[in-house]
């Protein structure tokens, strides 16, 4: 696929994603992903961060993507609006990963024993994170990312109406995006 | 959590109700109404704005302001958007000490040299350094609330074009009411209370307006 015709059809389904697609959105954001594993990766040899580190950075990117996508003008290209907020936030996200890096020499050995590689997409950071959400957001959160279930079982599931539940996972996003930029 | 769980989670908070553009929009009405209020009820414009609106100095100083509150204002709806560049309105931004400058100089040139002094003192300097940055508050705030839902590069850059934006606000308000109309009042007491708002503005941006 050209450039060109890939940022097309990201465009039409990050417009469809605006406007409730939940379907389109996912297809966007595993479309995207890839790439952002890739960057995300390079990025960290760069920096000198570790290679663990790299879902760490795919994921707050995902985030931020997630969080500030009304700020995509719909009647502009999509590409140059992606490339600016994931450059910011991967240069943002790595400088303040970097202060932080400390891996005793010993995590670096069990990894290089173990029979099993580990899963490559697997992070870790927003877990930690999760955990310290309270009451439904919790609940909400890991209903549909443990469970895959949607707003509207989630909803039935835990008694909510399904507008609260849509306003209680933004909240959460929100606290997951704040709580990066505290902690990590 | 693996990455695939968490674009999951993301697709059920699809839909986006707002539009950085109207969100702006509405901060910026907000707080030019509550700027404008104030200024009515507390200040007021000069008894004799009739009889001097159509002179050089006060056509000057008016348009100077209005013109910084419009580019900073067409700054501000860009500033938050990731890939977006400055547009027509940084010339604006740009021109506009320049033609304050040139305003200077005619001033110096044909004003006598004795007068100088008086012009650039005015009658109302601390009143001036008071007044702008208080009727900017409102608007300022307003627009640091509006963009902490944007994205900008540098968040304190973007305070910044905020606290100008306000900082224009209060100035056009103020220059209706202000007496001191030479270009030299406006090129120091002007300049000094916006450059007030506008480091209120990095400062807040810098804090509130990370992501």
């Amino acid at each position: 696929m050209t450039l060109a015709s890939r940022e097309q059809e990201w465009a039409e389904l990050m417009r469809a994603a605006i406007a409730g697609d939940a379907a389109a959105y996912r297809g966007f954001l595993q479309a995207l992903t890839p790439h952002l594993r890739a960057m995300a990766r390079r990025r960290c040899d760069s920096y000198g961060s570790p290679h663990s580190d790299a879902e760490d950075v795919v994921q707050e990117v995902l985030l931020a993507i997630h969080l500030k996508r009304g700020t995509w003008d719909q009647d502009r290209p999509i590409g140059p609006w992606l490339s600016a907020i994931v450059r910011n936030k991967m240069v943002d996200t790595l400088r303040r990963r970097g202060r932080h890096v400390d891996i005793p020499i010993e995590d670096v050995s069990d990894v290089l024993q173990a029979d099993e590689p580990p899963d490559a997409t697997q992070a870790h950071d927003i877990d930690r994170i999760l955990s310290t959400l309270k009451g439904p957001q919790r609940d909400i959160v890991r209903s549909i990312s443990v469970d895959g279930t949607s707003v509207r079982e989630t909803a039935g599931r835990l008694n909510m109406t399904e507008g609260a539940v849509r306003v209680a996972l933004h909240r959460a996003l929100r606290t997951l995006a704040a709580a990066y930029r505290g902690n990590v | 959590m693996k990455t695939e769980d968490l674009i999951g989670v993301l697709a059920q908070d699809a839909p986006v109700a707002w539009r950085l553009s109207s969100r702006l929009a509405v901060a910026f009405s907000l707080g030019a109404l509550i700027a404008t209020t104030l200024f009515a009820l507390a200040v007021g414009v000069r008894p004799d704005l009739l009889a001097v609106g159509g002179s050089a100095r006060f056509l000057f100083k008016f348009s100077f302001a209005l013109a910084l509150l419009l580019g900073a204002a067409g700054a501000v709806t860009r500033i938050g958007r990731p890939g977006v560049g400055p547009g027509p309105w940084a010339f604006l931004l740009v021109a506009l000490p320049i033609a304050l400058a040139l305003a200077v100089m005619v001033e110096l040139f044909v004003t006598p040299e004795a007068l100088w002094g008086t012009r650039l003192v005015g009658r109302n300097a601390a009143f001036c350094l008071t007044v702008i940055p208080i009727l900017a508050l409102a608007p300022l705030a307003c627009l640091i609330i509006a963009l902490r839902d944007s994205a900008p590069s540098r968040p304190g850059f973007a305070g910044a074009v905020a606290g100008l934006a306000a900082g224009g606000i209060a100035a056009t308000l103020y220059a209706s009411h202000c007496p001191d109309d030479s270009p030299l009042f406006v090129a120091v007491w002007y300049s000094s209370a916006i450059a007030m708002v506008v480091a209120a503005g990095y400062l807040m941006g810098a804090r509130f307006l990370r992501w």
